[in-house]
């Protein structure tokens, strides 16, 4: 198997793992933060909008990790530099 | 499959390319400029008001409530950049109802613009509220030890502030093309109205870490 095979085995590999491992932890992290919400919301119904608002923002800012793996695994997937290069090289 | 508008070019001049991402822009920017001369030009103060006064003074005393509940004291001298900030991220993925329309925040070119905004404002208005030595000072604060971190933090900020609007545009559009691959029918409707809510919270998750971050460089520490 030539290089770029290596490459397009190695990238596919790594976008499916980082995708998979990313997902983990912001799942636990949203799953634990949406319950300590609920269960606040439950204690305090006054404060519904204060807690609803702070906990978008939580989601969102956890949510992140997970998109930078996205992002990671999709550089992988469609933008390679390491595949562009092993093209280049190829061709030219 | 694209990644970003930044591929679709329609004008080209050697070095100079018109993309996806510069026409959007531009046209939300006319759009937003338009829309406040227009309405702003007969401004009523009575209760006799039209509904798009109406519409404007609700946007804009909501982001003024905001940056006060962050900690702002003064929250008018920065209503202007951030409100501008807010509302067109808040527009940018509103307009994705409209079809053929690719945001451009999806593209990291519009996204690291907008956090370098940001990375910009946050000393000036820092330094505007402490003068320069007491700004930079605050990079020392807790302990000198502190000072490569505060750094480091200052720029990582900045690319988590990018990567993260960037990424949740660029996984909504990203989402609908492969839906529309897979289940042509129904689901991309779906996703699109779940992503119009990401992107509302994109862009107040934006405004208000930036409002967060100035709160910080203004804030007096005694």
């Amino acid at each position: 198997m030539d290089s770029m095979t290596y490459i397009a085995i190695f990238s596919i590999i790594t976008a499916g793992i980082t995708m998979a491992i990313g997902a983990i932890g912001p799942a636990l992290g949203e799953g634990r933060a949406v319950a300590a919400a609920l269960s606040s919301l439950a204690q305090q119904p006054d404060a519904s909008a204060t807690i609803t608002r702070t906990l978008f923002v939580g989601l969102a800012m956890i949510e992140s990790t997970a998109i930078y793996c996205f992002v990671v695994s999709m550089i992988l997937l469609f933008a390679n530099p390491f595949w562009n290069d092993a093209i280049a090289r190829t061709t030219g | 499959m694209r990644l970003s508008p930044d591929d679709i070019i329609y004008w080209q001049l050697g070095f100079w390319k018109l993309n996806g991402t510069i026409v959007s822009t531009w046209i939300l920017m006319l759009v937003l400029v338009l829309s406040a001369l227009l309405i702003t030009r007969r401004l009523a103060m009575g209760l006799q008001r039209s509904r798009w006064q109406n519409l404007l003074e609700i946007i804009v005393s909501t982001i003024l409530q905001q940056i006060e509940d962050v900690g702002l004291k003064q929250p008018r001298q920065y209503l202007a950049f951030l409100g501008s900030l807010f509302l067109f991220v808040a527009i940018a993925s509103i307009a994705t109802i409209i079809p053929s329309y690719e945001p451009p925040t999806g593209s990291l070119s519009t996204t690291a613009a907008l956090a370098l905004c940001v990375f910009v404002a946050v000393p000036l208005f820092g330094i505007r509220a402490h003068g320069l030595r007491g700004y930079l000072r605050a990079y020392a604060q807790p302990t000198p030890i502190m000072l490569p971190f505060n750094i480091i933090s200052e720029f990582s900020r900045t690319l988590a502030l990018a990567i993260r609007l960037f990424g949740n545009m660029m996984s909504g559009s990203m989402i609908i093309a492969i839906l529309l691959v897979v289940t042509p029918f129904i689901f991309p409707i779906v996703m699109t109205l779940l992503g119009l809510l990401t992107g509302m919270v994109q862009a107040y998750i934006f405004f208000i870490l930036a409002t967060v971050y100035i709160a910080a460089a203004t804030h007096t520490h005694s």
